[in-house]
């Protein structure tokens, strides 16, 4: 099931009756035959794929456990170390093959396959750790894979935070469920109403007719597009959790007002880049070769020495996280530039603190503005990558950026009132993100002022049911998200 | 208090939706007027002797008002723009919850059609369910009629959902609106006379028409599965079911059909008519008694398909003549006085 189909909106509303009529101990099961109906929504053929990641991590969960028991956990650790890497060969290998299937013979992957495998491994590394007990009811295992809210895009969440809340009773609370479903229609809002309109002029910026400065335009759309379309879609699976009495973490800490790239990715897909740094990051930097390569390179070097095992690590995690996006050079480029942007960035801080703070600009307003706006343009670019799997193609569109602009004969295939939806919708966002960083959750602020809240979700929803571009005629797409 | 706001703000919500989507339904006052049709049946069913079910062969080639004048037949004629023969089949089985006819009449041209998707591009196909479905009413015969009705991209799109709530559909018409849909947004005008869509022109048949010969001239396990259900239907409501192909030119009736249609009449005991074979008896001039080169008759050719016809309704399928009947009389000559001005007034466009 996707959550942009009309059914959606009816199956959460069935759930969220049930399950607030049911009694607590049921709650559960409900859980997890919605989860399992969602899934199979989207063809019983992908239920093989969900079936096997949750059998084997319950499997080797289950014996892992049982060896710590055995042995103690440093003995433990390395017995269960073979067992860790067919687990890992096992679920990332269907990972990969699906992956590939997908670029090269265009097979659609499994629904969240990406996710949940992510989420899995996570509990089967962290059980591998001793840092979680592993599950011994089959069922509570399940629900945890295949929580559908989360399920299609994320967000990627921990054992630790999320299973005792599956397993909980929740009362029905109207606070909550309000709060959720209003996020919910936010997500609706900025998917349907934003994020496919921006979609529709980048198929006309994408067109090979399109040369010059349309490329930098292609760039802004995308980043409005991407925007729009994952923290929506992040809303409503947040949303729907929320509703459900289930907190899910966050993915997205309004990424656009990040001043550097550094702090851009500790704002966007929170939850992954976490994920990359607990399992892989800190893993590699603080392996054997890292440590022998970190005092081999003190020696030599000081100063940077000190800095460069961070450095590789950060490396083979920014790797790892472009493969994860995508089997295709544009993604493993995508990573290695945002890596090196980091460092780069890291390297040149004494001396950019130096001359801001030689001038005071750290103090100025306009010139905390000016961080953001490099760091927006700065992470367009980087991101257009995305849209070329050649990567060839990307340098020879970056590189027309200095010849005349042009567009294709039709434009952007949007009309004047399209480009006032976008322009109001793209301004109601950036003012909800301005009250979020200055005064926190609108929601809750909202909350004592009935009149205006209610106003403020008729119109919205009103904004959602008119102006979204969805149904006959329109060829709204699925989550950027749902590919990964 | 909370409560009472949130109870009162969910009512004026839904009726500002309801209003919304009133406003943003196409209205079909103006253009495409045959998406009018299905909807304007209610207010008309009744005492209607004869039903005709089909496509623009039926409602713009027969006119009610000449078979009530001439032969005192009460009829209604339930078509809409390329229905089909599921379609067919349901509107006349709601029909008969409304009422229960001596005779139904179905154009079988629509046999040519197995599926949706054989009845051409799905954009096309789908802008002609909306024609026949939206205006129906509610009802297991409309359910039943969108399910047999939805071509793959509607269903992949779960478009059954926009038929309950047109607003899903119609939604990006808010930028489109024009005053016709605030004038019509909560009444119509009726623009046809008992299902007959009046057409005036005169643009004579030229050249025969060509059509490329079929690979296979069988008709559908699906168009034959309604075949036997509309067969069946009027059967059991003591009905005579009359097939015909009614008197167009195009697109061409082949021969083949024509002969399998002849065959199931013949092992069904029912009435076949061939109205092209006809033509001259029917006293059709494709000079001047069509108004689109032969596809459609215009009023002057749809009055004397109607006098041709209505003597075979009266003569050998015995429908009453119910001029006689001061309540059925009044009212049909309310509905002959609209046909006449609405006649008089195309008459005066026309010139």
């Amino acid at each position: 099931m996707s959550f942009i189909s009309y059914s959606f909106p009816v199956f959460a509303a069935a759930l969220l009756v049930l399950y607030y009529a049911l009694p607590g101990h049921a709650q559960k099961i409900m859980l997890l035959m919605a989860s399992y109906m969602f899934y199979l929504w989207a063809g019983r053929e992908k239920l093989f794929y969900i079936l096997i990641t949750t059998l084997t991590t319950y499997g080797a969960g289950r014996f892992a456990d049982r060896v710590l028991q055995m042995y103690g956990k440093k003995a433990a650790k390395s017995k269960n170390r073979v067992l860790l890497a067919v687990y890992l060969a096992v679920n990332f290998g269907i990972l990969a093959v699906c992956k590939l299937r997908f670029t090269f013979q265009n097979v659609l992957l499994p629904l969240g396959i990406s996710f949940y495998m992510f989420q899995s491994a996570g509990y089967m590394l962290d059980v591998h750790r001793g840092r979680v007990q592993a599950e011994r009811n089959f069922l509570k295992l399940a629900l945890f894979v295949s929580y559908f809210p989360q399920l299609v895009q994320g967000p990627i969440s921990r054992y630790d935070k999320l299973a005792p809340q599956l397993w909980k009773e929740h009362r029905f609370d109207s606070k909550r469920v309000s709060f959720g479903l209003l996020r919910m229609l936010w997500g609706y809002f900025k998917k349907l109403v934003i994020a496919e309109r921006a979609a529709v002029a980048m198929t006309a910026l994408l067109s090979p007719e399109s040369t010059g400065l349309s490329f930098f335009v292609l760039t802004v759309f995308y980043a409005v597009r991407i925007y729009g379309d994952f923290t929506g879609g992040i809303d409503i699976a947040v949303g729907m959790s929320e509703a459900l009495g289930i907190t899910l973490p966050e993915n997205f800490v309004r990424p656009f007002f990040s001043k550097n790239i550094a702090e851009y990715w500790r704002r966007w897909h929170i939850t992954l880049g976490d994920w990359m740094k607990d399992y892989i990051f800190y893993p590699v930097s603080v392996s054997a070769p890292m440590r022998n390569l970190g005092r081999a390179a003190r020696r030599r070097f000081p100063a940077f020495g000190k800095r460069l095992p961070v450095y590789i690590s950060s490396a083979v995690t920014w790797f790892c996280t472009g493969i994860w996006h995508g089997i295709t050079p544009n993604f493993i480029l995508w990573g290695m530039i945002n890596c090196a942007a980091i460092i780069l960035s890291e390297e040149l801080s004494p001396v950019s603190a130096k001359i801001s703070g030689r001038l005071s600009l750290s103090d100025r307003r306009w010139y905390g503005a000016l961080c953001v706006f490099r760091t927006f343009i700065v992470m367009n670019f980087i991101r257009a990558l995305d849209l070329f799997p050649n990567v060839g193609e990307y340098f020879i569109r970056l590189s027309s950026m200095f010849k005349p602009a042009a567009l294709p004969a039709g434009g952007l295939g949007l009309d004047v009132s399209d480009y006032a939806v976008l322009v109001c919708g793209i301004a109601v966002m950036f003012a909800v993100s301005v009250i979020q960083e200055r005064r926190g959750s609108v929601r809750e602020l909202l909350w004592e002022r009935t009149t205006v809240r209610y106003t403020l979700t008729c119109a919205m929803l009103l904004a959602v049911l008119l102006m979204g571009n969805y149904g006959i005629g329109y060829d709204a797409a699925e989550f950027i998200y749902n590919q990964f | 208090m909370k409560n009472i706001k949130l109870y009162i703000t969910a009512a004026l919500f839904i009726a500002l939706l309801a209003a919304v989507q009133a406003l943003v339904v196409p209205k079909y006052m103006s253009s495409s007027r045959e998406g009018a049709l299905t909807g304007e049946y209610y207010a008309n069913a009744g005492d209607n002797d004869v039903i005709f079910i089909g496509d623009c062969e039926v409602y713009e080639n027969f006119s009610p008002i000449t078979l009530w004048e001439e032969y005192g037949i009460t009829s209604y004629i339930r078509g809409s723009a390329q229905q089909t023969i599921w379609q067919s089949y349901y509107l006349l089985e709601e029909t008969l919850s409304y009422e229960t006819p001596e005779v139904v009449v179905f154009n079988v041209l629509a046999m040519k059609y197995d599926t949706p998707a054989s009845t051409g591009r799905p954009e096309q196909r789908e802008a002609y369910n909306r024609m026949t479905l939206d205006t129906m009413r509610w009802s297991k015969s409309k359910w039943d009629a969108i399910r047999a009705s939805m071509t793959d991209d509607e269903r992949e799109r779960e478009s059954m959902f926009t038929y309950i709530f047109p607003l899903l559909r119609y939604h990006d018409r808010w930028d489109q609106l024009t005053r016709e849909d605030f004038v019509y947004m909560f009444r119509r005008d009726t623009v046809s006379v008992n299902g007959y869509l009046m057409q005036m022109g005169v643009v004579p048949y030229a050249d025969e028409y060509v059509e490329m010969p079929l690979a296979d001239y069988s008709f559908g396990e699906n168009s034959l599965y309604y075949l036997d259900k509309t067969t069946d239907l009027c059967r059991e409501h003591g009905i005579e079911l009359v097939l015909i192909k009614a008197p167009s030119l195009s697109p061409v009736w082949w021969d083949e059909w024509d002969e399998q249609i002849s065959d199931y009449a013949e092992e069904n005991g029912l009435m076949y008519i061939n109205m092209l074979e006809h033509s001259d008896e029917i006293g059709i001039d494709w000079n001047t008694d069509t108004y689109d080169a032969g596809l459609h008759l215009n009023v002057y050719g749809a009055e004397k398909a109607a006098r041709w016809f209505g003597a075979i309704l009266s003569d050998e399928c015995g429908v009453p003549d119910r001029r006689d009947d001061g309540n059925i009389a009044e009212k049909w000559d309310e509905k002959a006085k609209t046909y006449y001005e609405q006649k008089r007034s195309l008459e005066n466009e026309e010139k």
